[in-house]
This record gives C-alpha cells, structure tokens and sequence, in this order.
C-alpha cells in the first residue's frame, strides 16, 4: 500500500484551518467600502403587490440604496431559471412560470423577495426595509401538497392550471394492470414522505464586488458549483458575461444540495455591487434559510405491490403527488421525476412498474434537490412498501427482500425503469448486515424488553442509489440544460510540488485530503507536496460541481485521467534526458526508469526538467502540466442493508435508536475514515426526517416551523453511535472503482427506522416524522 | 455609546460599542475574530460558543457590554505556539470535523464539559452535554470520540 495512498485513513489536510479558527467562510470576508444588504420579504403566502413606496426607506440614515424588481427588470436582468425539462402527459413541456429575483406584481410565498436595501451597517439597512410600505392584495393561499391540483384551490401562476407543474406517466400501464389483475396477492400502502428544510449550518451569504476598471464582478458566495453558478447568472440573468464574471466558493459550511441552486439573494448582491460601484455583503440569518433555502421532500404517494404465491415482486404501481412550491428552483423538476421514478427497482427483480408523478405548485419555498434528492423519496416508499407485504404475505422481512433480490450474477441489470446497475452483491450485504446487527438474537432482546415495560422493533432497508451524477448523454436525453461530465488539471511547479485544480467543490467531504490521496498513489508525490484548489472560477478550468455524490466518481476519475497523460509526457522528457527511447521507459513509484538499466529520474526530476528545456529536440513541448476531462459512461449504483433497532416508550411515544447497522457498497474506498464519517452524517439526516424533522406551513402560508425552537434537528443525545461495514463490488464502469457515498446514509436511513417502529408497535404504518405524539397516538391504536 | 475593556485571548481590548452589539458580533465584526461563527438566531445551534471567565457561553446570547471586564477566550485563543490545544487535536485525530461550521462551538463546549465533568467521560455524558450543539455533518458519532478522546489526553 502506497503510504497516504488509496485505501488509507489519512487525516484531512483541511482540518487545522477550521480547528484554529481560520476557515474562510463567506460571512468571514470583510472588503473595503462594503455594505451591507437586508432583504424585503414577503409577510404573505399570497398577494399581489398594489404599490411600493420606498420614499422613506431611501432617505433613512445610512442608506445606500433601496431597489425592487423594476429596476432588475429595468437593466435586463433574466429571472431565476429551471435547467431541467420535463415532458408532461400532454406532450408539453411542464409549466415553467417566471421566477423574478424581486417580485413583479405579485409574491407566492412568505420569505419571497420584494426589495433590498443596502446601508452602511446591517442595522441601518434592516430600519431602512422597516420603512418600505407595501400594499398587499392578500389572496387565499395553496399550501397543502396533496389539496394543491384541486379545483376549489386558487391558482397561483397564470401559466400553471390547477397549480399542475407536469403529470408524468412513465412505465408499462397496461402491463402493470394485467399483473395486478392475476396477482395472488396485493399490498397497499399510502404514505407521505415529509418535507424537510436542509439546513446546512452555514447560513446563506453573498458578497458582491465590481470592478470599475477591469468592469468585473467578483461574487462570494455559498455553493457548491461555482462555475454553474457563474454560467447561470451570466447566460440566464445576464448579471455580466462569463469571462467578466468572478465566482468564489471559498469555506462552505455544509451544502446537502441547499448550496447547488441560483438563488435570488446571490443574483441582486451581484447586481447591486455594480449598481452602486461599492461591495454588497448579505448574510442570510437562520430564519430567512427557513424562509427562503430550497427545501427538500414533500411527496404524498400511493404504492401497491402485486406478488405470486411465494411473495414474488410480480409488479408495482405508484401514484405521486410531489408539491414543488411557489417557483421552480433551478434542478427541482429532475427530483421528484428522473431521480425518483427510476430508483423505484431498488434492489428487486420487479419485472413491471408503473409510476405518474403530478407535481404542483404550492404557496410554499421551491423544493429541490435535499441529501439524495429523489432517491430517499423512491427507497422510503419501496421499503415501506416491501415491509407491508412481508406482513400481508407473513414471511419474515430479510426472506422476502432475500427472494426478490436481483442476483450477484445478473450484473450488469437492465431495471424497467431506464437504469442499468453497474455491479451489486445485494444477498452479501444483507447477510453481513444481518450478523452486525445480531439479527438472529432480536427475539430474545424483544422478549427482555417487554419485561422492563418497553416495546423492541428491528426494521431493514435494503437501497440502491444512483451515483455520480453525469453521464452528459443520459442526462442530454432526459431534458438537462448543461453536461454533467467533471474537470480536473494537475500542474507540477517546476520544483517538484503538485497542485491538483478540480471542478468539483469540498464543503465538508475532504476533497482536499482523498484527492491528494489518488495523486499519491498514481504519481509518487509525496501526500503533503500536492495540494487541491477548488471553489474558485478565476483559478480552476470549468467544472460542474459537487452534488449527487459524484466527486470521487466523476470527478476523481478526471484527476487519474490528468495523471495518466503527466506520465506519458513524463516518458517522453525522460526518454531524451537518459538518452533512451521513449518505448524503453517505464513509470513506478514516483520513478522514470530505463527498464533493465539503474538509471532513473523521479518525476520531481522530470518536472524541473520540463520546465528548463535548454536542449529540448523539436516536437517535445515543455511543462508539467495536464488537463483531463471525464464523462462517464453511466451512474454509479452505491447499494446496502441497513438494520435499525428500537425501543419504544408507549406511555410516552419516545422511540429509541438502540442499535443501527450499515453495510454498505461504495465499491473502493479511498479514504476510509472519512467514508465512514459521510455514513454517519447521512444516516442521522435519515433519522432526523424519520423521527425529528418535518417543515410545516398552516393553511394561509405563513411557515410555523422557521427556528430551531420550532423544528427539531437532530441533536447528539438523540442518536446512538452506529456500526458500520462495507460489502464492496467493482463497478465495470467506473475507472477508479469507486461508486460514491455522502448521500447514502439519508437513503438507507429513514425507511430502517420506521420499519423498526411499526415492527415494535405491530402496526401496519407510521408517518414520518414519528414524534412522541404520533407514536403515542399510534401506540394507543394498536393496543 | 459605552466603552468596554474586554481581555479577549489574553489580550486587552478597549473598544467603543453600540449597546445593541451582541458579544459574537463584537468579536467577528469590532475583533475581526471570526472563528466564532453564527449559525442561527435562537441561541439554538452553539456555533458561537465562547468561553467568558472561563465558562462556556453563547456569545449570541450576550452583549458586548455584558462581558466589560471578561476574560473571553475563543477558538483563536486556544493553540499555543502554534500546536494545537489537545481537544483541537483530537478533533483531527478522530475526524471530528466535515464542512467545520459547528467545530470552533464544539470545540469550546467540549472543553467546558471536561471542566465540569473531568477526564473519564461516557458516551452518554457526552452526547447529553453536546445537546446545545449541532451539527449537520458528522453525525454526532466521531465528535463524541473526539470529546472523549480529547478530554483524556487532557488528563495525561
């Protein structure tokens, strides 16, 4: 094993910044002559706008500025766009309305956008929005998700009747109705997955610069793909033209999908630094995350299962009514249709599935893309659904996953809903998770529960998720406005040091340390020689970002690939330094050597080298320094069992998580330690959503869960440690062998608990979140 | 507006405050100390926590004024010629850390909960204690290793 290599638990280089204080987040820039902004937002779920007066807010002490939406509207600035397209039954495109910055004419949500002004302090820009005056037309509001498409319901968007966003239809209708009409057997179950707010612990934030001489602006800002963002608001909103158009990522404080998106605040700031040629800092506060963050989830679904005499999966049906809030958040169509709809397989050899999504539009945030985007959503409601026709067929949980398995041999698996896994041995897993979790001794410790007055469940989860967001092709084809492939440059210095730019963005995944890992090992530079840049568009070439856990596979292999070529050209410098043939050299362990002879070059040698070519022949190009871009063939398809154990209070509803097993396959591991911690961070987001989390808005809009008085996070006295194990395939298209795991622990994770759950109380179902209150109800219920 | 004196880090500061200033935006605002961080408004999350006269405080939950004549000790005041403190250490040592938004905060309280509950701590000593924190990343799981691993090279 190369030391710091691949496979290893190197600690994170990243760690010392954020230990000693000296992270750089966004709200830690401080610029000369800055303002700073407060945003206007709408106090109504729904209302027209019948005027502004900004007279007195203009003229309050230490005001700058005060602007609204005529005058974006006024300098040609786009609206917020959608860069997914979905086909709606009727063969249009689903219904896209405009999503202005500012509000124009009207808001569709509490938090919705109305005017920024920008003062000399924070305080004076809050007293200033204080004397903004707003004549709002207060109109019903929509805000239930499954209420949202009725016709006694107001319509929120002109272009949008009955608040229909799309109806996808996708699958073999008839097909599925011919097997349910012989099936021997049908479970039903109606569910809702719960809507969540993300709620990275970096709050949003923004900060502005313009240039006056080179005409740039330089944008700060919260996200997770720096270079999307800078297309977007450059192509879209024509904030200013790429090339002039500077975005920084710099320290993110946790993304989970809330810091993809192209957000309101970010676009204005970015204006408005031009506007008045003085730098602009907003710095959202928690509330207005609450308000104004895309959040996640929110599907009301009904699912069936039709099976054969032994439990055999024979077809599946699933209704879905996905509620997408007042505007559509720039990826929010792909989640509940593309992301979701084809993951409904999971690990099953379901021959036939029928899905249509309704999605609405609410007077609620844009949802969009939360830790697994769509993934959690289709696992939740096969689990669940899978658990019910274990008890309708009353065969034990493990033995009807075991019997529907797609097996290890039929790798790779074309499913009926478009993907085809790469590689899975989803029986290995589930056995090893069985013995983690002592599956076997549950009965017994069930038993001493019910002495000490306690009710034990144990529920399973066996996932499949798709990887590694990309291939530009498959996603081309689906209605996706960019590419999804992923960047990478790996420059020598001529002294020997590495430094690794890739397009990826590191908030909180220790980029910086596993790709200074693969470095190590395909080069031979030492580990604390190389260092990766990333988050910055006017240092790092074009790249796409982080999300969808694709940046050890997309994204790690584009830096293996920029490797691969330094050491080709490394063969040819070698060659005409040792005075061999290009053919005779060979590479390993950080050494040219001629094959058969001692002489060598490191390639620190080579570097310098490159860099001095005082005698270098015609045709051999000098430098160290190669580029590398990587569309892969298809996702990656992560999979696993996980077992939750539980003990229920059922005088007090209190469940608690007594155990909890994860065996997943990620494929290789580069860095297992931090693996391990992406497990562990995903698995208690899952748990939040299962027993904590749930964002609830009440019938004229108004958000009652918007702090954390309000809306429990998961906190660490309501989690136990976890058991965690691997049960790796080799992906066949993935060079490096890597299938992704930051998101795979809030897929696995929320169906485990609440099958422990109803596997304690002997009932049939539980919605999420499964508070004291509601496993109390269900409690009594089932007694 | 009133002046406070205010020795932060082992350093006096003398400064002039509004008196709505909170202690954390004294500190990453007037001190440009912007370790502390700010992760909500409801004294909720400890992000922000400090310690003032060597207790562990929200500095949200304080104004500047209140800590005139404090000794207010942050995460930039904890690492000595330049080696980390051991809690800070171990931080690293056990992964403790993602995206590192909640560590300064965790860092601080878990100092606080080996002042108050010595060097032996359990697992559930810890996790109770940490309830004023949270964290979005880690999943709790490697920051209660931290804390207890942290708190027992301390005792060495």
């Amino acid at each position: 094993m190369v030391e710091n290599g691949i496979g290893v638990s190197v600690l994170r280089k990243e760690d010392k910044r954020f230990l000693i204080g000296k992270g750089n987040y966004t709200d830690d820039i401080n610029v000369a002559g800055q303002t700073h902004a407060y945003f206007l937002r709408s106090p109504h779920g729904h209302a027209t706008i019948e005027s502004i007066d900004i007279s007195a807010a203009a003229a309050s002490a230490g005001v700058v500025a005060v602007f609204t939406g005529d005058d974006l509207a006024a300098d040609g600035i786009g609206t917020l766009i959608c860069g997914v397209t979905v086909t709606s039954d009727d063969g249009e495109p689903h219904r896209a309305p405009a999503h202005p910055a500012l509000a124009q004419g009207k808001v569709n949500y509490v938090g919705d956008h109305v005017a920024i002004v920008i003062a000399e302090t924070l305080a004076q820009a809050k007293d200033g929005a204080e004397k903004i005056a707003v004549d709002y037309g207060v109109l019903p509001a929509v805000t239930e998700t499954a209420r949202a498409a009725d016709d006694d319901q107001v319509q929120i968007h002109e272009v949008a009747p009955n608040n229909m966003c799309f109806n996808w239809p996708f699958g073999d209708k008839e097909g599925v109705e011919a097997a349910f009409a012989s099936a021997h057997k049908v479970s039903r179950l109606e569910l809702i997955n719960n809507r969540m707010v993300t709620n990275p612990m970096e709050p949003r934030a923004s900060l502005g610069e313009y240039n006056t001489g080179t005409e740039e602006i330089t944008l700060h800002v919260t996200t997770q793909n720096p270079h999307v963002h800078r297309l977007v608001l450059s192509a879209f909103n024509q904030l200013a033209p790429e090339h002039k158009l500077r975005v920084v990522g710099p320290d993110v404080g946790g993304g989970f999908g809330a810091k993809i998106f192209v957000y309101a605040e970010e676009l204005v700031v970015g204006w408005a630094c031009r506007k008045v040629e003085r730098p602009v800092k907003w710095t959202g506060d928690r509330t207005e995350a609450f308000l104004a963050d895309a959040h996640g989830r929110d599907h009301v679904a009904t699912a069936e299962m039709a099976m054969d005499e032994d439990g055999k999966f024979l077809a599946m049906r699933v209704m879905t009514q996905a509620n997408l809030g007042a505007y559509l958040s720039t990826f929010s169509t792909m989640v509940p249709s593309y992301l979701y709809a084809f993951l409904l397989a999971g690990q099953y050899t379901t021959p036939l599935i029928y899905s249509e999504v309704k999605a609405v539009f609410t007077n609620t945030a844009p949802v969009d893309a939360c830790r697994g985007a769509g993934r959690p959503e289709a696992t939740y409601l096969l689990e669940r659904l899978v658990d019910v026709a274990a008890r309708d067929m009353d065969l034990d949980p493990a033995e009807i996953r075991r019997r529907n398995f797609i097996p290890k041999d039929a790798f790779p698996y074309q499913t009926p809903v478009v993907q085809c896994y790469d590689s899975g041995d989803y029986v290995a897993a589930l056995d090893k998770a069985m013995v983690l979790a002592d599956y076997e001794g549950f009965p017994a410790r069930a038993t001493e529960a019910i002495a000490r007055g306690k009710r034990r469940g144990i529920g399973l989860s066996s996932y499949v998720e798709a990887c590694g967001i990309a291939p530009s092709a498959a996603v081309g084809q689906l209605g996706a406005g960019v590419g999804l492939w992923e960047s990478a440059q790996v420059r020598f210095n001529p002294t020997g040091n590495v430094q690794v730019f890739t397009g990826t963005h590191s908030h909180g995944q220790g980029h910086e340390t596993t790709f200074a890992q693969l470095v190590t090992e395909q080069l031979g530079v030492p580990f604390e020689n190389i260092e990766v840049v990333h988050g910055d568009t006017a240092k790092t070439q074009f790249g796409m970002g982080t999300y969808g856990s694709r940046s050890l596979a997309v994204g790690g292999v584009a830096i293996a690939k920029a490797c691969e070529k330094l050491i080709t050209k490394g063969k040819k410098i070698a060659a005409h330094a040792l005075e061999a043939a290009e053919g005779d050299i060979e590479f390993a362990d950080g050494n040219f050597t001629v094959a058969g002879t001692d002489k060598a070059m490191n390639i620190g040698e080579v570097a310098f080298n490159a860099y001095v070519p005082h005698s270098y022949p015609e045709g051999l190009e000098p430098g160290f320094d190669e580029n590398a871009f990587f569309d892969p063939l298809n996702f990656s398809f992560p999979a696993g069992t996980h077992i939750c154990e539980v003990e229920v209070d059922t005088d007090t509803g209190v469940v608690e998580i007594v155990k909890y097993s994860a065996v997943d396959d990620f494929g290789k591991l580069v860095n297992p330690m931090i693996v391990e911690g992406q497990v562990h961070g995903g698995i208690v987001h899952g748990v939040g959503q299962a027993l904590l989390e749930g964002c609830r808005y009440d019938s004229e809009g108004q958000l009652i869960t918007a702090t954390y008085m309000d809306y429990a996070m998961p906190r660490a006295d309501n989690v136990p440690s976890f058991d965690v194990d691997y049960a790796p395939t080799d992906p066949p298209d993935n060079p490096l062998g890597v299938k992704g795991c930051g998101e795979a622990g809030a897929i696995a994770a929320p169906p485990a608990v609440i099958n422990a759950i109803t596997n304690a109380l002997g009932i049939k179902h539980i919605d999420m979140p499964a508070t004291p209150e509601n496993v109390w109800r269900a409690a009594q219920g089932a007694a | 507006m009133p002046i406070v004196n205010i020795n932060v880090n082992g350093k006096l500061v003398s400064a002039e405050v509004e008196g709505r200033t909170l202690l954390v935006q004294f500190l990453r605002e007037n001190l440009r100390l912007t370790g502390t961080h700010v992760g909500c408004d409801t004294s909720q999350c400890g992000a922000c926590v400090v310690h003032v006269d060597g207790k562990s405080v929200k500095a949200c939950t304080m104004l500047a004024v209140m800590a005139d004549a404090c000794e207010v000790t942050t995460i930039e005041g904890l690492a000595n010629n330049g080696s980390m403190h051991p809690m800070q250490q171990a931080f690293m040592d056990n992964h403790g850390l993602q995206c590192g938004f909640c560590t300064p905060g965790m860092v601080m309280t878990a100092l606080d909960i080996v002042n108050r509950n010595g060097n032996d701590l359990d697992d559930s000593t810890v996790r109770k204690e940490l309830e004023g924190n949270i964290c979005r990343c880690t999943g709790y799981h490697n920051i209660v290793k931290s804390v207890k691993a942290g708190a027992k090279t301390m005792g060495e």
